[in-house]
């Protein structure tokens, strides 16, 4: 903690065992006080209703020990690796060969993607898993638009998601509509949503923007659990109807798709059928994103996350450009919402907390802002970890948290570094992300 | 009329305990720049060791009820500062110079860690803790039997925030690290240049905003008699919304902020519906920076072209 | 005056809280000259320009816009995009407003925004690649080819705005209000920075942004000799309101600007100085 090490250069830092261990004992000591009561001691609501406590020293002291023994490890790394910036971190071959390998990684994995099937036809679990990766990734694609392109702060974006699949779930289970009918509705609500909340307050400039959609996610959440005579309130909904393949369900009645076929009915079916609905989703968004922002409303988009007042001076109407990108990532996001619906069965409030935002945020900023790519590989590396500490569903948000902190201050600008231009006339080059702003609004 | 009073009371002693939060905002907003959204999960966790060694000292066989408060305000204020300390240390001040998304997802993600760092380490479930602090006056016997009461612990509240705020207002205003304050948050390389630690008095900042929330954070242990793990989400934003409400930024605006949250709520809860209180803040919330979006005593932003 | 004015500011006010900025300002740009707007620093001619294009709304007086086609707007009531959009009105930025992290090329192609939203039928017929939508595109990159050219940029079309070197960036963000084709081209200090040749090639730009285009230019300028040389006519401000106007020759020679501005060389220098910074 002492001034010099805050000194940039390597040689300047000091470097002996004696600082290193001063350092993990300032660390340890400051960690005994941090956890001396809420480690050392653990409370709980006693039989009688009274709280008792029990104490848990060896915990502490385990601890303590961690974070002692962890401070000389990181400080030893660090002095072996020199002063942390970017290139030391990503070496500049290793971000050579990454932007090299970004030419064919997108293809390659989009083929990967529609054998994900076949490859694992009898592996329930990993289906699962890739349809609930490919739901992140859209989500993380629509929100892109927002925060990406935009460079708009959506802090409650799950209230679209929300929209959409209480839209689906309601008009299906009230009015009998079919998945088909209610999916464009389903956007459609959510986009009106989108422009109903995005009117009065895009003006609203960075940070009051993030607070206000965050409160706007929190409205959405508390209305959907106060009022109970519509969507069930906390109980949520459910016998939310199954998707058919147009018309077609895909069940072991007479009817179902199995039966048609002359082939036997597996529930299988209904999985690989959603994986490649979300997959066709998934794709459309990104399909659309891509066509946008060669489009003049997309560079509109990416102009107003780089200079505000210069778009005035050009003419932009700029509360209708901000207009569109919020109701287009709503949109995408009550798509997605509507999927998570009908996949699920069942809906409720649990679903939609503010959690769900910040995931889906968190994807599309580790991703690069404005990288589909990026987006893709962050919801794939997110929801994967994710899946790892599945077991230790008490630890999961915690390590969330945790990776997040890590993940910014390891890459603030996300993993694909860089921002391509819409249009040439010579030479198709990425723009360093250094050069691109993240935009005020 | 009865009735009203007695609202008016209960709102005043809720806004305080969001006041003193907000004030943690408003601070860090004002230096940094930056939504300090684990804040509100430093108010939780400001509750739990506050809940933690009351119970620790009763056990121990303390009995003198006031040397007991003050022990744990110290306690508590002491560790929570240290929280805000380490907080700031670890994921905000590798990323002060950096895009200005990621300081924000780093709070985020701090506040996920604190949230559920508390639940993994005092388990779920709401922690209920004895009244401390009985009795009261009746300061007014309505014809109808209905009572305007004023609970000891509500006076112990609206008192201890009262001393707070004049010990607080005195450091920003009287003290050489007010000045180093103010200093950094008008423009921080000038500041520096004219010898101001800026890391120093950023810390300072955040260490003095988590001991005022720690208080908050004892004040609901008292008053409502439980914390839970949870209750910083919920909490947060709504003292955010206080300190946008006053004009972020703005020590005596984040109070009066706090003060107008705590009296909506408490009114909406009593003449509308408890179910929708939330809502009406946050409404409130949307409605204000629409209509007002510097707040009630905040800085006009001018736009330089 | 007498002529064929295209902008018309009478009486103009804009009070900042208890500044005066701009003081019951009254005067006229022809049509087709370089009308140059200039003054000490603080004068007020950046809040003149704010005024203009709408950035501000003025706390008082009328300001006039005449097209060639006879039509006439009242600027103070427009508010800023409709004043590009509308208006015709185009203007740089003193301090340089490009979009750093788009290439030279999309930063022209942003400022025909709204010529090809109509061209893509409010972006759905783009989206489904309708050849109509094809060809204005190509007909957009064409004219920001064009402009790239004639501000000497061409072969840094694909770099990014944030890239380009000072000069170049204050050329880039002219040619980018050009590609909106306005009427009157507002200028705050375009020679700032520059180096003697880059003013020169600044000054003959404009000449032929005048003399091909026909566009009116109103010119805020710090550097006297891209003042002297080009402009047609010159407003002298100082606390905000209008101390002298004619010919260069004949504001050069006012005692009152010599006493206000010129004939102090040292107050010239450090205006130069600053304005460059
Ligand atoms: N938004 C604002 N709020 C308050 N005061 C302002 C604002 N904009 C300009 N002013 C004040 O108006 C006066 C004129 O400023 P302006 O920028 O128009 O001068 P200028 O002639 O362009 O000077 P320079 O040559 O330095 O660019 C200055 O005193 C300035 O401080
Ligand atoms: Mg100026």
């Amino acid at each position: 903690m002492s001034a010099t090490s805050a000194r940039p250069s390597h040689a300047a830092q000091p470097s002996g065992s004696a600082f290193i261990l001063k350092k993990a004992l300032i660390s340890a000591a400051v960690a005994l006080v941090l956890f001396s009561l809420m480690i050392g001691v653990r409370t709980e609501a006693g039989p009688q209703g009274g709280l008792i406590y029990w104490t848990r020293f060896g915990d502490l002291a385990a601890m303590v020990g961690t974070v002692f023994g962890g401070s000389i490890i990181i400080e030893l790394l660090r002095q072996w690796w020199g002063p942390v910036d970017k290139d030391r971190i990503v070496p500049k071959p290793v971000q050579a060969a990454m932007s090299f390998a970004g030419r064919w990684l997108a293809p390659a994995l989009l083929v990967f993607a529609f054998l994900v099937p076949v490859i694992f036809y009898n592996q329930r679990y990993i289906l699962d898993l890739s349809i609930l990766v490919l739901t992140y990734v859209m989500l993380g694609w629509g929100l892109n638009v927002v925060v990406g392109l935009a460079g708009l702060l959506d802090l409650g974006y799950v209230a679209f998601y929300a929209v959409g699949a209480y839209s689906y779930a309601l008009l299906a289970t009230n009015f009998g509509l079919s998945f088909w009918v209610c999916l464009p509705l389903a956007g459609i609500l959510a986009a009106f949503w989108g422009v109903l909340l995005g009117f009065p307050v895009l003006r609203l400039r960075g940070d009051y923007l993030a607070i206000v959609t965050l409160a706007f996610g929190e409205i959405i959440r508390l209305v959907i659990i106060n009022w109970q005579s519509l969507t069930g309130g906390p109980n949520g909904v459910s016998g939310i109807p199954r998707p058919t393949l147009f018309g077609i369900p895909l069940d072991n009645s007479d009817d179902g798709l199995a039966a048609k076929l002359g082939i036997e009915f597996s529930p299988t079916h209904r999985i690989v059928f959603l994986f490649y609905l979300i997959l066709a989703m998934a794709l459309l968004t990104n399909w659309v994103t891509i066509r946008l922002r060669r489009l003049p409303i997309g560079r509109a988009w990416e102009a107003l996350r780089e200079d505000e007042v210069a778009c005035r001076a050009l003419g932009i109407n700029v509360t209708t450009t901000k207009l569109t990108a919020f109701a287009t990532g709503a949109m995408f996001g009550g798509l997605a919402g509507a999927f998570f619906a009908t996949r699920q069965g069942f809906i409720s409030p649990e679903s939609f907390t503010f959690q769900e935002s910040a995931l889906v945020l968190a994807i599309v900023v580790l991703g690069g802002m404005g990288s589909q790519l990026g987006v893709a590989l962050a919801a794939l590396t997110m929801i994967g970890g994710f899946e790892l500490f599945r077991g230790f569903d008490q630890y999961r948000m915690l390590v969330f948290g945790i990776a997040m902190v890590l993940l910014m201050i390891w890459r603030p600008r996300g993993l694909i570094g860089h921002r391509a231009p819409t249009v040439f006339l010579e030479r198709n080059q990425a723009i360093s992300s250094d050069l691109v702003k993240e935009g005020h609004g | 009329m009865d009735y009203f009073a007695q609202q008016l009371i209960n709102g005043l002693v809720l806004g305080s305990i969001y006041g003193l939060i907000a004030i943690g905002y408003t601070m860090v907003y004002g230096i940094v720049g930056m939504i300090n959204f684990a804040h509100g999960d430093i108010f939780m966790i400001g509750g739990f060791i506050a809940m933690i060694s009351f119970l620790v000292l009763v056990s121990l066989g303390l009995t003198a009820i006031p040397l007991i408060l003050l022990i744990v305000l110290l306690v508590s204020m002491v560790i929570t500062a240290l929280y805000g300390w380490t907080i700031e240390r670890i994921a905000y001040r590798p990323l002060r110079h950096s895009f200005r998304l990621a300081p924000m997802l780093s709070a985020i993600g701090m506040s996920f860690v604190l949230t559920n760092f508390s639940q993994v380490s005092q388990g779920a479930r709401v922690k209920p803790v004895p009244p401390i602090i009985t009795g009261g006056y009746t300061l007014h016997e309505g014809s109808e039997g209905f009572a305007v009461q004023l609970s000891n612990i509500q006076i112990v509240v609206v008192l201890a925030t009262i001393v707070l705020l004049a010990v607080f207002t005195w450091l920003v205003s009287r003290t050489r690290l007010g000045r180093d304050m103010r200093a950094c948050e008008q423009d921080q390389t000038m500041a520096s240049l004219l010898g101001v630690d800026v890391d120093r008095t950023i810390s300072m900042t955040f260490v003095i905003g988590a001991a005022l929330a720690a208080v908050a954070g004892m004040m609901y242990l008292l008053y409502y008699g439980l914390v839970d793990f949870f209750m910083g989400f919920v909490a947060g934003i709504k003292a955010f919304t206080a300190a946008v409400l006053g004009g972020i930024g703005s020590l005596p605006g984040a109070m009066l902020g706090g003060l107008a949250i705590g009296l909506i709520e408490t009114f909406w809860s009593a003449y509308f519906s408890v179910e929708y209180k939330d809502v009406a803040a946050f409404s409130i919330l949307i409605v204000v920076l629409i209509f007002m979006p510097t707040g009630l005593l905040g800085r006009p932003e001018v736009e330089k072209v | 005056m007498s002529g064929d004015p295209i902008l018309t500011v009478d009486r103009l006010m804009m009070r900042f809280g208890g500044i005066v900025a701009v003081n019951e300002l009254s005067f006229a740009a022809e049509r087709r000259k370089i009308t140059a707007l200039i003054g000490p620093n603080g004068a007020g001619k950046t809040t003149v320009f704010n005024c203009i294009t709408g950035f501000y709304r003025p706390s008082g007086g009328a300001i006039r816009l005449a097209h060639d086609d006879g039509r006439s707007i009242q600027l103070e009531r427009l508010n800023d995009f409709r004043i590009s959009k509308q208006a015709k009105v185009a203007r740089t930025f003193q301090n340089i407003r490009l979009f750093p992290g788009m290439t030279a090329l999309e930063n022209l192609m942003v400022a025909q925004h709204n010529a090809l939203m109509r061209a893509s039928g409010l972006t759905l017929l783009g989206l489904l690649g309708l050849p109509s939508w094809r060809e204005a595109e190509q007909r957009a990159i064409e004219l920001a080819r064009t402009w790239l050219d004639r501000v000497g940029l061409l072969d840094r079309a694909d770099d990014a705005a944030g890239n380009l070197p000072y000069g170049d960036q204050r050329r880039l963000e002219i040619a980018r209000a050009m590609c909106t084709e306005p009427a009157l081209l507002c200028l705050d200090e375009p020679a700032a920075g520059l180096n003697a040749r880059e003013s020169g090639g600044l000054n003959e730009l404009l000449l032929s942004i005048r003399n091909e285009q026909g566009t009116s230019i109103l010119l805020i300028e710090h550097d006297m000799s891209v003042v002297m040389e080009i402009s047609d006519h010159v407003v002298v401000m100082d606390y905000g309101v209008k101390i002298a106007e004619g010919t260069p020759q004949a504001v050069r020679d006012d005692p009152k600007v010599i006493a206000a501005y010129l004939g102090a060389d040292e107050e010239e220098a450090i205006a130069v100085m600053e304005s460059g910074t």
